[in-house]
């Protein structure tokens, strides 16, 4: 019955608090293999239930099932593992080196590796990425050095970007990464505005937006689904809701919407959500996705169902807004542990390997750590000039900066 | 040589350029199939087909945004925001994003877009198509703002816009698109047809950017202006009798100080205007700057003459607009003072 007393305000909450007990018993998850493969080119009138289903591969045994597995062979598989697994160490080793003192500031993939890694073996050599601060995974699997990268998360004089960046906001046109910004949302029109040029320049090339569940909220998000939507552009447009945004619950930014993938309904948006710790899952749509935006059938939105493990940045404490239990609760389990269960499972992995991988995998990260730190930290060693943070600004230096450079006496 | 209002010279600007480098593409609210609600693009779109010059939705954020994008990817976007005051959803893809590509990915990524803006009042536009939010662009470090005076200029401005390698920020001065305006608003206005400044050659030429232009030499007050306030102030010299020499900068930003410099050395003294609201206006820097490089020649304090620091009014327009009468009294007092 309509109530028409007096007017209540309504603030969403998430379910549990810290000293609570963590309950994801309302996270609706479909059965792995259950979410039909439909052609590309569907109606997507008749495919509106997918935003409100899960895509997933891995069942509960680690075997492949359904219609979305089948598309990597063992060996494209094991890569995927490594690389994960490069993440993640390499995301403990620069977290620890924050810790003490090497740098600012870090922000780590935990529980999430499989998005960003499993997306980059999707795309084709030129696509071009417009990723947020966690899918340094695009990176890792596409082979750009891990000096390189901690290069520029400690500024030394190696940094590509010349100190002027904070750390992991990383840029390289050559692998399809543009350059990070740090504010939010602002990437996810200009991937439809680099895919429209695609397509007006009568390329092959796609576009990959990037986006959190929180930021999602922002006007440029809704911008780039219109735009998107009127000129069709050849882009698929990711959201990873990672349930957090800093200590934000999913549920302020999706308000009544079921889910974060429903948004891109009202555009006419093909729209699908996927298990983001499911390897083979994350790869699969992907590459459905890429293929309809390749095929000049327009965008498609995608919601990865992941679950942030780690805080937010290091200079976040997530204890203090959700148990600390909660990650160990997440149902759909760590993208790591399933991956190398399903490869065990298939016969071509062990625990053995798997130790020994990750020891080698350690080698290679503190090798490539030491390199780095040889150019120098954040504090320590070589640095960029300060003659060169007058540089760049414009393609030509003006007069007043000039004037200023001689000022600061460099 | 032809003579073309305001609107048709930054017009021919795109169309030249859109006719010698297929990277450029124009779009913007209202800007393809009907030209603009200044029919500044008209028949652009029926010349180059709709890939180059097309429709936006009603998203200031997502024209910039995407003409951000567009530039990474290797297009030279050249796009339209119907008045200057719409641009504040922008603000943030044009200081944060398009401002710092460069910088931020030490040059792995570049954005060499144009966004032009209608700017300024006189027009019975009310607050929101009035405005003068030039400073609020120079004050970023990254882009560079233009503020044309004339059809001349306009288009040797815009196509060297269009060719530099960063964003330029292409202000307009609506009041000036059909006639050059002295803020005399009840007198009727020359048509440009009739105004040497009018005469635009055919073909590709550039105006450079961050070079002044001195439009009445004299001897006795350097004036500081741009934009629709350069016929302003030439109104207030003729009408007080003072040899003002008259220096229209057209870029605000990279300035081109020395020009500034030679004439306030030489005058001793200097009056700046703008119609942009006075406190932190862009006629602070400037009076900052010639106190910097001019002290021990000024025998007057510089002056400022500018829009109050209020929304721009409706019914007020002409109480607001600092017209030739504000503009002479402040010439007059700086020769006294």
């Amino acid at each position: 019955m309509a109530d028409a007393g007096m007017l209540r305000f309504h603030v969403p909450e998430p379910e549990v608090r810290p000293g609570g007990t963590p309950d994801f018993s309302n996270v609706t998850i479909a059965e792995a293999g259950s979410v039909p493969r439909p052609d590309i080119d569907v109606d997507p009138r008749t495919i509106r239930d997918m935003a409100f289903s899960i895509i997933r591969v891995l069942n509960r045994n680690g075997e492949a099932v359904g219609p979305w597995a089948g598309l990597l062979s063992s060996d494209e598989l094991l890569e995927g593992l490594r690389h994960m697994m490069t993440l993640r160490t390499f995301d403990a080793r620069m977290q620890m080196a924050q810790r003490q003192g090497k740098t600012s500031f870090y922000m780590q993939h935990l529980g999430e590796e499989a998005v960003s890694c499993a997306f980059r073996k999707a795309l084709a050599p030129g696509d071009m990425n417009f990723p947020t601060y966690r899918q340094a995974g695009l990176l890792i699997a596409d082979g750009y050095p891990m000096v390189s990268m901690m290069n520029q998360i400690y500024s030394n004089e190696a940094d590509p970007l010349k100190g002027r960046q904070l750390p992991i906001m990383y840029s390289s046109k050559e692998h399809g990464f543009f350059s990070i910004s740090g504010n939010l949302a602002t990437q996810y029109i200009q991937a439809v505005g680099w895919a429209m040029a695609s397509a007006i320049s009568n390329d092959s090339r796609i576009a990959a937006a990037w986006i959190g569940d929180g930021s999602t909220a922002e006007s440029d998000f809704h911008s780039a689904l219109v735009f998107a939507s009127t000129y069709k552009a050849p882009v698929v447009l990711n959201v990873v809701n990672n349930q957090w945004a800093i200590s934000t619950f999913q549920g302020i930014a999706r308000g009544g919407s079921g889910t974060f993938a429903a948004r891109g309904l009202g555009f006419g948006i093909p729209s699908l959500r996927v298990d983001g710790n499911d390897y083979l899952a994350v790869h699969a749509v992907a590459k459905w996705a890429a293929e309809r935006a390749r095929s000049n059938l327009g965008p498609t939105l995608v919601e990865y169902v992941t679950y942030r493990a780690g805080a937010h940045s290091s200079s976040d404490d997530p204890s203090a807004y959700r148990p600390k239990t909660e990650s160990d609760a997440w149902p759909l389990g760590d993208p790591v542990v399933r991956l190398k269960n399903h490869l065990i499972g298939l016969g071509v992995w062990s625990d053995e390997r798997h130790a020994q991988a990750e020891a080698e995998i350690l080698d290679t990260v503190i090798a490539a750590q030491k390199e780095a730190e040889s150019h120098g930290t954040l504090h320590a060693g070589g640095k960029p000039s300060t003659r060169e943070m007058f540089e760049g600004v414009f393609a030509e230096m003006p007069a007043h900066l000039r004037r200023q450079r001689q000022q600061a006496g460099v | 040589m032809p003579r073309r209002t305001m609107i048709e010279a930054i017009r021919d600007a795109m169309d030249v350029s859109m006719g010698r480098d297929e990277k450029v593409v124009v779009f913007g609210e209202d800007v393809g199939f009907f030209g603009g609600v200044f029919r500044v693009t008209h028949g652009l779109q029926a010349k180059y087909g709709k890939s180059r010059c097309f429709d936006a939705p009603i998203n200031e954020s997502g024209i910039v945004g995407s003409a951000i994008g567009m530039a990474a990817y290797g297009l030279k976007p050249c796009v339209e925001i119907q008045f200057a005051d719409y641009m504040y959803p922008a603000y943030d893809q044009l200081t944060q994003e398009a401002a710092r590509l460069r910088y931020r990915s030490n040059g792995d990524f570049t954005c060499p877009i144009v966004v032009r803006m209608p700017t300024g009042g006189g027009i019975f536009g009310g607050q929101t198509h009035s405005q003068s939010p030039e400073a609020l662009f120079t004050h970023v470090s990254g882009l560079k703002t233009v503020v044309p005076s004339n059809p001349h200029d306009a288009k040797g401005l815009l196509i060297a816009a269009i060719e530099d390698p960063d964003p330029v920020i292409f202000l307009e001065p609506k009041r000036l698109y059909n006639g050059p305006f002295d803020g005399h608003h009840d007198r009727p206005v020359t048509p440009w047809s009739k105004h040497e400044l009018g005469e635009v050659a055919d073909g590709h030429y550039t105006v450079p950017l961050g070079k002044a232009a001195i439009r009445r030499a004299g001897s006795a007050v350097t004036v500081l202006a741009y934009g629709t306030m350069v016929y302003v102030a030439q109104a207030a010299a003729e009408d007080t009798g003072v040899d003002a020499e008259i220096i229209d900068l057209r870029t605000l930003l990279p300035l081109d100080l020395d020009t500034i410099v030679t004439s306030v050395k030489k005058t001793g003294r200097c009056v700046i205007v703008h119609e942009a609201t006075l406190t932190s206006g862009f006629g602070a820097e400037l009076s900052a700057l010639v106190q910097e490089n001019c002290f021990y020649h000024l025998e007057a304090p510089v002056a400022r003459v500018a829009g109050w620091d209020t929304p721009y009014p409706h019914a007020q327009e002409w109480d607001y607009f600092p017209g030739p009468a504000r503009v002479g009294r402040a010439l007059r007092e700086t020769l006294e003072a």
